[in-house]
């Protein structure tokens, strides 16, 4: 069930996940699982690969809807997704794949949001003239322009090298600053978690449930490098502890 | 180079075609400048536009019913599994069903009507528009489906933004098959039920045995063809694949 819930709000509580598997048995890809954030509230879910990280969001942006349990998305339900893979339209421009899924985004916004990513001058590129690093910032301006209830990102990061996904991570920041949405973000890198997040849910092996809730009360901005990597410290601590 | 060697393969198949018309004679196969001859005098007399004119709007009439019915029947039937099975085997048999069958069954039943000689038209071809478009939806990708979804994508906004592009590909291979099949079968309609079109014109020469105004008639309505090949279709599929990296 996905009912609209108070604005910016996001409650997750599912019971049960499986895949019929190719053998012939059933596959247990999410176990009792519970969590809610708050309006404005970033969350990031770390887990090793394989865990249903992806498979949860599928189910808390409406794509699986067989699972046993309950998703109560804020209030309009306006989401913004930013895949693994940019997922753009090649036969539309940047700008075109932004417009199509935010038709209500004005040209100044849009205008502003090109500046902060660096897009500007490439709306009128299409996604095949672009490096990989550059979809995924329209990706990301595509699900910013949507100005969403709750921002949703799987690894958006993953694949770049360092120094592009460091800012890439920084603009990302920028954003969720200037526009307080409530975000859930998936990575199984510590660091991006700790850098991005107000609460890290550490997530088991397959079939998932939450190893621990780690919320970080220092605002992400006013996060030093030393205190970053103190945090992950712990972090890294729990995940050895299991 | 590429025009000089379009210029000399039709310099070569005009020789053949001359060397050819000595071997066996002009009443079999007569000289490239008699038919061109015969082409100049139908032209004149307007019989050659006339008949061009209305074996055209037949072509058009049918491809246009028959892509359009077989683009919404692909793509239904490549989206939708239930519906797949129950028309596949519908499918089949129109498939397998020869065009002359149909064309003689339209005209039983409708009558040696303008209607019954269109709507054969379009059967024969619809089933191959069906088969390739239904290829296309079947080949639509999953994740930029799921991106319209997650993003509250309309209908009309999916269909003319995520849906036709992928199949565009499908729907250009499907028109420029069915384009030249749609034109011989509305040659062999006209043939059998109509009074007028380059199918009946080439029946009378055949039942005159004049060689002559059969090839001039196949080469006009050819070389008009090859003009909308040229003119139409290939700019159309170069504007709808602009967004395609070429190598520099």
């Amino acid at each position: 069930m996905f009912p609209a819930g108070v604005s910016g709000r996001l409650d997750v509580h599912i019971k049960h996940k499986s895949y019929r598997a190719a053998s012939g048995g059933r596959l247990h890809v999410l176990g009792e699982f519970s969590f809610a954030l708050a309006n404005g509230e970033v969350a990031a879910l770390v887990g090793p690969s394989g865990c249903g990280k992806t498979t949860l969001l599928r189910i808390i942006v409406g794509l699986d809807h067989k699972f046993e349990g309950r998703v109560q998305l804020p209030a309009h339900s306006r989401l913004g997704v930013v895949f693994q893979e940019p997922r753009l339209l090649p036969w539309r421009t940047v700008e075109e794949n932004v417009r199509l899924a935010a038709p209500q985004a004005s040209d100044t916004a849009l205008s502003a949001l090109f500046a902060t990513l660096g897009l500007a001058e490439h709306r009128c590129h299409y996604p095949g003239e672009l490096s990989l690093g550059l979809a995924r910032r329209v990706a990301l301006a595509r699900a910013f322009a949507v100005e969403p209830e709750l921002l949703v990102l799987d690894e958006p990061f993953v694949s770049l090298d360092a120094a592009l996904a460091a800012r890439l991570r920084s603009e990302l920041v920028e954003l969720v600053s200037r526009r307080p949405v409530t975000t859930l973000l998936v990575t199984h890198n510590i660091e991006e978690a700790v850098g991005l997040a107000d609460r890290v849910f550490l997530l088991s092996a397959s079939p998932a449930r939450v190893l621990a809730d780690l919320p970080i009360d220092r605002p992400r901005i006013a996060r030093t490098a030393d205190e970053v990597a103190a945090i992950r410290a712990v972090i890294e601590r729990r995940v050895d502890q299991g | 180079m590429n025009l000089m060697l379009r210029a000399a393969s039709i310099a070569l198949l005009l020789a053949a075609w001359f060397a050819g018309s000595h071997i066996v004679g002009a009443r079999l196969l007569p000289e490239p400048q008699a038919v061109g001859l015969a082409i100049v005098q139908e032209a004149r007399s307007g019989a050659l536009a006339f008949n061009l004119g209305v074996t055209l709007a037949r072509v058009a009439a049918s491809f246009t019913i028959a892509m359009a019915l077989g683009t919404v029947i692909g793509l239904a039937m490549g989206r939708v599994v239930f519906l797949d099975r129950l028309a596949d085997p519908w499918l089949v048999v129109l498939l397998n069903l020869p065009a002359l069958v149909i064309i003689v069954l339209a005209y039983v039943w409708a009558g040696l009507t303008e209607s019954a000689a269109i709507a054969a038209v379009a059967l024969s071809k619809l089933p191959i528009t069906i088969v390739t478009v239904r290829e296309g939806a079947r080949a639509l990708d999953r994740m930029l489906d799921e991106m319209a979804t997650v993003f509250r994508m309309g209908m009309w906004i999916r269909l003319r933004h995520v849906v036709l592009p992928q199949l565009a590909p499908y729907l250009a291979a499907a028109a420029r098959s069915g384009l030249s099949l749609v034109w011989k079968i509305v040659l062999i309609v006209e043939l059998l039920g109509r009074p007028n079109g380059v199918g009946f014109e080439i029946g009378v020469a055949f039942q005159l045995f004049d060689v002559t105004r059969i090839l001039a008639y196949a080469l006009a309505f050819v070389v008009v063809m090859l003009a909308i090949e040229t003119f139409l279709v290939q700019p159309l599929e170069r504007n709808v694949s602009r967004w395609r990296v070429r190598p520099a």
